[in-house]
This record gives C-alpha cells, structure tokens and sequence, in this order.
C-alpha cells in the first residue's frame, strides 16, 4: 500500500505504454518507411523529411530542459539559445577542422580563417580535433557556462521578469560576440560546409540516417533524465520553488542549489540538442543563438503545454513543423503568426496542446454528464 | 523583578534589537524573551513591530543593532534563514504558505526534518516507513486526515493554515513562531487551532502573533504588548487589559493629551 501513496503525486504518472508507442514510430517505424518502400510509393518517407524531423527532435531536447526551468521551477530563462550555440559550435568546430583539403581554399585552416589572413589556427579551436573532446566539449562548455552565470545570478536573489531580462541580455551578448569576426568563430556566416563526422560522409542519406537515431535515442534517454528528475523529492521541490519559494527556504532548503542544478541541467540537454543540430542541418550561424531563437523556443514550450514533459517535445515538433510548411507560402508572415500563437495559447490555452488534449480525454471519458454541465456554462 | 537580564534559561532573547527601514524604527532598542516550553502571545496595534519582531528571529530581517540569542550561546545575526531552520526555529506566516501544485502529502513530505535537504541527497532520497508513520500522525494532528492527495490549492483557508502549522511541527522546532494563525478561519477552525497550539507548547516554545482577542484569552499565558517598536506592558492577559498604557494604545491617543 506504501507504493501506491507515493504514486498518489500530482507530478506525472504513467504515459509508459505512449512512450513505449512514439519511441517505437520514432525510432524503428520512421526510419523503415524512409529505406524500404520505393520511393514513389506514399509510404515513402523522403531523406529531406526524415532529416527535417531529426531537426525538429534536436530542438525537442532542448525544450525538455526548458521545460524543467520554466515549466517546472518557474524560472523564464530567455538565454537557452546560447547553451544551444556552444553545443552547435563546438560540434561544428570538429566538423570544420575534418573538411582538411577539401575545402575551397585547399587549406588545412577553416576557409573564413583563410579569408581572414589568420595565418595559425587559434588556441581554443586545437581541442577539437578530436572528437570525443566535441561531443563532450557540446555539453560541458554550456553546463559550465551556466554554472558560473546561473551561480552568480541566483546568488544575487535575481529572479522572475530580472532573471528572464539578464537571460535576454545574455542571449543579445553571445550573439554580439559570435558575430565578431576576430572572435574566429566565422561571424556572421557561422560554421558550414561540413564534409563528414567520424569519417563517413555527411551527403550520404545513409550517415543522416543514423544521425536521425542518435537524436531519436538521445531524445529518449533526455525524456527519461527529466522524467526521474521531476518524480524525485527534489522535482517536487522544483514545483514548490515554484509555488512558495519562501517556504521552501523556512523549510531548510536552499532555493538558489536547486535552481542552479535545474539550469545547468537544462543547458546541458540544450548543448546536446545544439550538437545533435549542426551535422543534421550542415550549419550553425549567430542567427541560431540569438535573442529571437530564444524567444521561440519559449514559444515552443508555451504552446506545448508548460510542466509537462511530453507537452515540451510536442510543441517543439508542432511549432517547427508549422514553420517550416508556413513560411514555405508567407515566410514574411511567420514573426507575427509565431507572436499570435503564443498571445492566444497564453490568454485561451495556458496549458497548452497538452492541456487541450488532457480535457477532450477528460470530457470522452466523463461523456455527456460532462458535456451538458460545459453547455451551461 | 522577575524580569532577570541574564538568559539562562531563554530559548530566545532579544537584547537592544533594532530595526530601521530608512528612518523608520520597526523595532527600537527591542528587549525580548521567551523561556523554553512557553507559548507566549504577541498583541500591538498596526505597525507595532510585531511581525518584523519574527523576521529578526528567523533571519529575514537584519537587525541594524542588538543581539539575538536562541537557546543558551547561538547569535542568530549574521545566519541564513535555511541556517536557523535547521537550528531549530520553524515559522509559519500570516498568509497561508504552502505549495499549491502539490499534495498534502507531498507538501508535509518537503517539509519533513532530514539530515540533509541539499540537491543531490534529495534527489536520490526515498521516504523511510519512519518517515510515512510520521506524515499519518501528523495528517491527524492537522485534522486532514482525508486529504492527504488533495491537491493543496484546492483546500480551504482554515485548512491551508493548518497545513502549513503540520509542514512547521514536521521540522521538530523547539522555537515556532506562529504569525496570525487564526486571521479568516469560523469560530469552530479558531478554537480548535487554538487547542492545537496548546497541544504542541507541551514540548516546545510557541511565539504566536495574533489580533482576536477572544483567541488570546483562549491560549495565552502570559501577553507581550508591543507599541512603536518596544515593549511597553508584559504580563498575564488580566493584567495587560488592566494596564493603563495598553487601553490608551489600543482607545486612541485623544486620553493622552489630559
């Protein structure tokens, strides 16, 4: 019986058997209908699709960690853009560095750096030669960015709209600096023209491929970190930062750990899903990490529907996929449709998809009772 | 001449404590003690001092001058709220805080006293059979017995009072300081918050702060009046209402002026 009282949480329960069904669609069931039916045939799932969702899924990540600072702790971070661009960045610099001769200039040095007349690759781009350093670099670079940052400003008791304006400030700082030529990072241009990972070629479907799975998996393993996190006592205490934070502090724990755990956390999956993005979209720019690609990923969790894990990778796919078929037929049009989204989700729908679908579950199952008494209203 | 100056056997006292907000003495030269096991009750007008008088124990509040001693040697100035927590000062405020998008268990369960509440012992942690027996004890103490997975927005005034009574006493304070517990509560919810509160001075210091004086008279023993910041009349409830300062606060300045 003691089990059932622990089970007996608000935090989220169940959703085994969903998990179990999208991992399998997403992991074995998409990747089947890109190789085996012909590809004329309407099962076929092209290449571009099949990499456009890996996309989508990277961004998911991101908004799983999001989800746990803003969903959960209510801590609007507007800055995950930039954990995001130092995974991508450090990815795209092991990537740049294996172009070798193959690039335009037939130079060992990156071409922007030829471009440049910087004669000697600079000291911080040597790690990355190897890749493990890239994979590990993705996440660490962010983790300790956020530690130091996240350290001094929740020390200082700087919270709600001051947090969320630092974080906006900080994202408008890295893309200032990212932009810089002399920071030799490749300015405005950003990183691209990568030629292969690992040896195998980044133009062949079948590299994309796995590239695909590994962010499929790498979505799984985040969902379930998030997931354990958010039914500890310490997720619960996330919630209660939330609700009371005064309280939590005269209940003898220390507000500013736990929230500097949430956000180190959450920059750690968003320096994964920035890894995960440069190869699978073969370009990272400061376009990617400033302060309006913060801002939608905001978006993406608001219309997702906010402390609910599988609200954060729903509205990550379904606002990407939305903008990526939109601005195909009104790409002027996308700003203010993104900026409607988020004013009507947040004013008529404040639990998001997820809330949507968690009342028609509840009116199916309560049936006409239910039906009538919402008529009244 | 019972007012002894030494604090031997105090479990808090205050020596010369002052509190200025820009020029505003929320506490002047405030002297105040509480004896072990003693449920002492705090009355005063508006502004008297008497909330700012808990955030000073409890460290949400630096004093600007004055010494603040708990038990037999521990100067509170200087610690962090969570520091006095776990020294053993539990304190419930005046507007119901508790955590809303939790359950009633879940909130008693945060609120439970462990040897340690930092993020990575609480996150590896599980609840003991100790630990549930505990939270079922309390949930009858606290009368919410049948509440236990409620979503604790969803209870009534008098009852998240209570709860957050339940989440102080889970930390095992020997000092609680209890801020206004019966502000909104029916006249049943008051008499038996004030039993409770009489149930728990059994085996611990209680500072509680409160303007029904029906309540008062129902739980006090002994009544410290506080007036701009100092204390002006300590004593049993008859004495206090007997006290001549203590009417003209409490009737209005106009006798003054005679």
């Amino acid at each position: 019986m003691t089990a059932s009282k622990e089970s007996e949480s608000l935090a989220p329960g169940g959703g085994g058997l969903a998990f179990w069904v999208v991992g399998f669609i997403l992991l074995v069931a998409m990747p089947l209908l890109n190789v085996l039916p012909p590809e004329d045939s309407w099962l076929h799932l092209s290449d571009f699709s099949l990499n456009r969702f890996g996309k989508f899924l990277a961004f998911a990540i991101l908004a799983l960690g999001l989800d746990l600072i803003w969903g959960y702790t209510g801590i609007l971070s507007l800055g995950q853009g930039v954990f995001f661009g130092l995974g991508a960045y450090c990815m795209g610099m092991h990537m740049m560095l294996t172009i070798g001769k193959e690039s335009v200039y037939g130079s060992d040095l990156p071409d922007f750096m030829v471009w440049n007349q910087v004669k000697e690759l600079p000291f911080f781009w040597k790690p990355f030669y190897s890749f493990p350093a890239a994979v590990i670099g993705a996440m660490l670079v962010p983790m300790l960015f956020a530690l130091v940052f996240g350290f001094f400003a929740f020390r200082s008791r700087i919270k709600g709209v001051y947090f969320a304006i630092i974080t906006q400030a900080l994202a408008l700082a890295a893309w200032l600096v990212f932009n810089r030529n002399d920071t030799n990072l490749g300015g405005t241009n950003g990183l691209t023209d990568f030629k292969q990972l690992i040896g195998y070629r980044l133009s062949d479907p079948g590299t994309q491929r796995v590239l695909y799975i590994v962010t499929v998996l790498c979505l799984g393993g985040a969902y379930l970190l998030c997931r354990w996190i958010i039914r500890s006592r310490a997720g619960r205490v996330l919630v209660a930062v939330r609700d009371s934070e005064q309280r939590v502090t005269f209940s003898g724990y220390t507000p500013a750990n736990y929230k500097l755990f949430v956000f180190v956390v959450a920059a750690a999956l968003a320096g994964l899903a920035g890894m995960l993005y440069a190869p699978q979209v073969g370009i990272i720019t400061p376009a990617q990490i400033g302060v309006l690609p913060s801002l939608e990923m905001v978006i993406w969790v608001a219309v997702g529907g906010r402390a609910s894990l599988a609200g954060a990778v729903l509205g990550a796919v379904s606002v990407n996929y939305g903008r990526s078929i939109l601005t195909n037929y009104f790409p002027e049009l996308w700003p203010f449709i993104l900026g409607g989204l988020f004013v009507v989700v947040v004013l008529l729908f404040p639990d998001g998809l997820i809330g949507i679908m968690r009342k028609m579950k509840e009116r199916m199952r309560t049936g006409k009772a239910a039906a009538a008494s919402e008529g009244k209203r | 001449m019972t007012e002894q100056k030494s604090f031997q056997n105090s479990i808090i006292y205050l020596d010369a404590v002052t509190v200025d907000y820009d020029g505003f003495k929320a506490l002047n030269q405030l002297t105040f003690m509480v004896n072990y096991k003693e449920l002492r009750v705090v009355i005063g007008p508006n502004g008297a001092g008497k909330t700012t008088l808990l955030d000073v124990i409890c460290g949400k509040t630096k004093p600007a001058a004055g010494r603040v001693v708990f038990g037999q040697d521990k100067e509170l100035i200087g610690k962090q709220a969570d520091e006095i927590v776990k020294l053993g000062i539990g304190r419930k405020f005046q507007a119901p805080s508790i955590y809303g998008n939790l359950t009633v268990w879940e909130n008693l369960d945060l609120s439970l006293k462990r040897n340690s509440k930092g993020v990575f012992p609480t996150l590896l942690g599980k609840s003991t059979a100790e630990e549930r027996e505990r939270i079922a004890q309390n949930l009858e103490t606290i009368n919410l017995k049948d509440y236990a997975y409620t979503r604790a927005g969803s209870l009534s005034h008098g009852q998240k009072q209570w709860l957050e009574i339940g989440m102080v006493i889970l930390l095992e304070p020997s000092l609680l300081l209890v801020d206004e517990p019966v502000a909104g509560m029916t006249d049943k919810e008051t008499e038996q918050t004030g039993q409770l509160l009489q149930s728990l001075a059994e085996h611990r210091a209680i500072v509680v702060i409160e303007h029904d004086m029906d309540f008062v008279r129902q739980i006090a023993r002994i009544v410290t009046v506080l007036h701009e910041g100092t204390v002006i009349c300590e004593g049993t409830v008859e004495k206090v209402q007997a006290d001549d300062r203590v009417r003209e606060i409490y009737l209005g300045r106009q006798k003054v002026a005679h």
